[in-house]
């Protein structure tokens, strides 16, 4: 008897639903390569949306202050008390400086910064844009002949590339901050050589490494937040009204902070 | 059938198919239809819910595409224009959704100015005259502030039809302008429809359910039925059809006394 999985009209349609899949996910695709484009064409494209503009930033960059603060000082205390720990077994405390800092700017502020601006920020971009999106009002600004890429999308991204590498650098300061608190006030590491270390093994390379991979991810989130949004009436599989919107919401903040650790990897690996 | 010149049409359907859903799930709504709009006169779609009014809106806005034959506005096939040229075209349009398709983040009175802010280089206080004179026409005063969340669903359609009046539009496309609305604000509107079309002498079309009280504006009648589109000239036409169908579907819509006379 051989298993129902394996018998040849059961593998056909296996490999049919194989080959249905792999063309839904290469339209899916080409539809956000087509919307990454027009949305930085909408860019250039006048009348520009200035206050559209301010009130993203004031939603995504003042707005997600708060979070990042936490996060950040978190982290930075973790990476204190850790490297503190690690580091004296070396009697090497001296470096706790170092290795908090470029921890911070060359990894952990920059991919935390956007995974987190992604679940506050992204999340409310996308289910805004769903909701826009099924309720007609898309279509209707298409009918207008109002470009929805530049009315709508375009001062997202913009917004969206200004705060990341802003937020990143709160994110690093704070949670260098964080770092010497515990690293040198409570674990009682050296406090002139956490300083005198950081100055000194700090280089612009490894800032402008951070700045550089904050730049990506803010385009990155900005990306799959509104287009996941953008979508949602083409995505196939995620049923109809609200219950698309609220899985298109969930994709767009699993897609982009897993695309930001993969491209985490990538951009390290070329830019180090 | 009514044959007018070619030059004289806003709208034709030639031989228009339209599916819905793949494979087993597939449904079809319209059915090898056809149909001209004469310019600069008012046509008015009507037939039973769920019959293909708001699909064959959505195929002249380019928002649908036909999955076999044409659609013709102003002499241009929509489904073959490109990004820029579909946008040219738009420009003409005055456009009333179904669900009205207010924006969500804008308040009454910028939902209505928006078309003139982003598509005219009008100043701001040209601007509150245009859309105030608007308000009043519809009875809108004192809403201005409000949001669409907090609107009924009357008010709804009444912005978005000042909405969609606002850029003079060579053709209006209405879905339902009057659902929800009471009897007096309905011949109201109605007798809006009529002055400003005669101003502005736009081609309308009107998907309406307001059986006799359309025919009195219409030049022409559409009945949408099982995907097939009848044009009528008037209502008697309608009641005389040669086809049976057409025959019962005017009489279960209009009422088992409907003459087609005095309507
Ligand atoms: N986007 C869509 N996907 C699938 N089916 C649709 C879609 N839009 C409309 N339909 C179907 O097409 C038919 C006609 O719909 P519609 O034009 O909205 O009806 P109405 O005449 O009431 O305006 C309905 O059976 C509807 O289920
Ligand atoms: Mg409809």
């Amino acid at each position: 008897m051989i298993p129902t999985v394996l018998r040849p009209a059961a593998l056909l349609s296996g490999f049919g639903r194989l080959g249905a899949l792999t063309l839904d996910a290469l339209t899916d695709l080409g539809r956000m390569g087509f919307f990454l484009f027009w949305s930085l064409v909408g860019l250039f494209r006048l009348p520009f949306r200035f206050r559209e503009v301010l009130k993203q930033l004031c939603f995504i960059g003042s707005g997600s202050l708060g979070v990042i603060f936490f996060t950040s000082l978190s982290t930075g205390m973790v990476l204190g008390l850790q490297g503190y720990n690690a580091l004296n077994r070396f009697g090497a405390d001296g470096m706790l400086g170092t290795v908090v800092a470029l921890s911070l700017i060359m990894e952990l502020g920059p991919t935390l910064t956007a995974i987190m601006v992604a679940g506050r920020a992204g999340s409310a971009m996308c289910a805004e844009l769903g909701i826009m999106r099924i309720s007609e009002q898309i279509d209707a600004l298409d009918c207008m002949a109002i470009d929805p890429f530049r009315y709508l999308i375009s001062p997202k991204f913009l917004a969206m590339i200004l705060s990341m590498p802003l937020l990143t650098a709160v994110f690093d300061v704070v949670g260098i901050f964080g770092g010497y608190i515990v690293g040198v006030d409570m674990m009682g590491a050296n406090g002139g050589a956490f300083m005198a270390g950081m100055a000194q093994n700090v280089t612009n390379a490894d800032i402008r490494m951070g700045f550089i991979k904050s730049l990506c991810f803010g385009l990155l989130v900005a990306w799959i937040c509104t287009g996941r949004g953008f979508f949602v009436h083409l995505i196939r599989g995620m049923g109809f009204g609200a219950e698309s919107v609220s899985r298109a919401t969930t994709q767009a903040v699993v897609y982009s902070s897993i695309t930001v650790l993969v491209f985490d990897y990538l951009l390290t690996a070329v830019l180090l | 059938m009514t044959t007018v010149a070619e030059q004289d049409v806003a709208v034709r359907f030639s031989a228009v198919s339209k599916w819905f859903g793949r494979d087993e799930k597939r449904h079809q709504v319209l059915n090898n239809a056809s149909f001209a709009v004469p310019a600069g006169k008012t046509t008015v779609i009507a037939g039973g819910s769920g019959q293909g009014k708001s699909v064959t809106l959505k195929l002249i806005l380019g928002l649908l595409k036909p999955d076999a034959g044409q659609v013709l506005v102003f002499g241009q096939d929509v489904a073959r224009l490109g990004f820029n040229a579909l946008r040219e075209l738009r420009m003409q349009f005055g456009v009333l959704f179904q669900g009205s398709a207010l924006f969500d983040s804008l308040n009454v009175f910028e939902n209505i100015a928006l078309p003139l802010r982003e598509r005219t280089k009008l100043q701001e206080d040209e601007i509150r005259a245009k859309v105030e004179a608007t308000l009043d026409q519809l009875e809108l005063k004192g809403h201005e502030e409000k949001y669409p969340a907090q609107l009924s669903g009357g008010m709804k359609k009444r912005v978005g039809l000042a909405r969609a009046l606002q850029l003079e539009p060579r053709l209006v496309l209405f879905d339902e302008p009057t659902t929800g609305l009471d009897p007096v604000m309905t011949r109201e509107i109605y007798e809006l429809f009529d002055a400003t079309q005669k101003r502005l002498g736009y081609t309308a079309l009107i998907v309406s359910h307001d059986v006799p009280q359309v025919f009195a504006l219409a030049d022409q009648i559409v009945l949408i039925n099982r995907g097939e589109l009848d044009s009528f000239t008037d209502a008697g036409e309608i009641v005389h059809s040669g086809k049976a169908a057409i025959r019962e579907f005017a009489r279960t819509v209009m009422g088992p006394g409907f003459t087609g006379k005095g309507a």
